[in-house]
């Protein structure tokens, strides 16, 4: 089993398997990135029975997981998607306030090293000062 | 006073509003947001429909089933935060059959509070806090004065659409329109608009 698992939650079927395939070059098992994305019917949006399908499915790989989520209600039905969980489930989820496509690759990584769920948060959201152009 | 049957009508009243207004809904949110509000509503609130409960069922069993199908089905944030206002409703008015006018208070009032716990959201933020939060604070005001339920509420309609037209001049703080800026400024926002459309099928059917 892992120690922690990574879940990405976009808006976007599309963006959130793309963003997990660039993540997951980074990481050691295969099963430690997981991806949710679109409403049930398939359209842009977030589901929160999907994204509690797939917090559920990581939390069966690993101790915890550290979610990271693209804009507002991807959020917000995070939120409901926890609530949704079993309760003795709920405290095994993190939530990560970090850029998405960074704070993925820096999650993934941590994540690869063993770090914990707390720790792997905390690489996440440092992705907000990482710089692309070198001066 | 209002009971199962005038809670199902307000939820089906509810429904009818969102989707007439559907198409409006949408195109507030094309101007500010992400263009799918009045067809998130539209789908979340068919979905309610299609499960509410058998006629006989108590009010809180009704508003439950509400919350729950708009936390699966609608897609975007109204999802949850509509969803959340109707479980916290539910709860408000657990086991009761008959509302009197502070269970009617009550469940606005636990509504509101499930939105803004949830969102974060205060008033002038741009939100539907900005509709919603004074409709409370107007129907919780005019039934401790002893007003009807009717009356009340008819007041809190006016509330919500005036609160709604009021985000007009606001910029954005919290959700999707906070992306644009000043641009924001100059349109409704359309969870405000749902809002109203929420306490105008409210004022509508709870009697």
């Amino acid at each position: 089993m892992n120690k922690t698992a990574i879940l990405v939650v976009s808006h976007s079927k599309i963006l959130a398997l793309g963003v997990k395939e660039l993540a997951s070059q980074m990481a050691r098992s295969a099963d430690s990135v997981w991806a949710v994305g679109g409403t049930e019917d398939g359209d842009i949006g977030t589901s929160a029975p999907a994204i509690c399908e797939a917090l559920e499915g990581a939390l069966q790989t690993a101790s915890e997981v550290v979610v990271l989520m693209d804009l507002g209600s991807a959020y917000l039905n995070t939120l409901a998607a926890i609530e949704m969980l079993d309760a003795p489930l709920r405290g095994r989820v993190t939530l990560a306030d970090a850029p998405l496509i960074e704070g993925a690759v820096l999650a993934v990584v941590a994540a690869a090293s063993g770090d914990n769920a707390a720790d792997v948060r905390a690489r996440a959201e440092e992705a907000r000062d990482m710089h692309k152009l070198i001066s | 006073m209002p009971d199962a049957t005038s809670v199902r009508r307000f939820i089906e009243q509810f429904a009818l509003l969102v989707d007439q207004h559907a198409q409006e809904l949408t195109e507030l949110d094309a101007a500010i947001g992400d263009a799918d509000h009045g067809i998130n509503m539209r789908r979340g609130m068919r979905a309610v429909i299609e499960r509410l409960p058998a006629d006989g069922s108590a009010p809180d069993v009704l508003l439950k089933s509400v919350g729950s199908s708009l936390i699966s089905k609608v897609g975007g944030a109204s999802g949850p935060l509509y969803g959340t206002a109707f479980l916290r409703a539910s709860k408000a008015v657990a086991g009761k059959a008959e509302l009197e006018p502070a269970d009617v208070s009550a469940l606005f009032r636990a509504a509101l509070q499930g939105v803004v716990e949830l969102g974060k959201a205060v008033r002038n933020d741009k939100t539907m806090v900005d509709a919603f939060e004074p409709a409370v604070d107007v129907l919780q005001t005019s039934l401790a004065d002893g007003k009807s339920i009717a009356d009340a509420l008819a007041a809190a309609k006016s509330a919500a659409q005036a609160g709604s037209d009021a985000t007009i001049d606001l910029v954005a703080r919290k959700g999707r329109a906070s992306y644009l800026g000043d641009r924001a400024r100059g349109h409704r926002d359309p969870g405000s608009a749902s809002t109203a459309l929420l306490f105008a099928a409210a004022a509508e059917t709870l009697q």
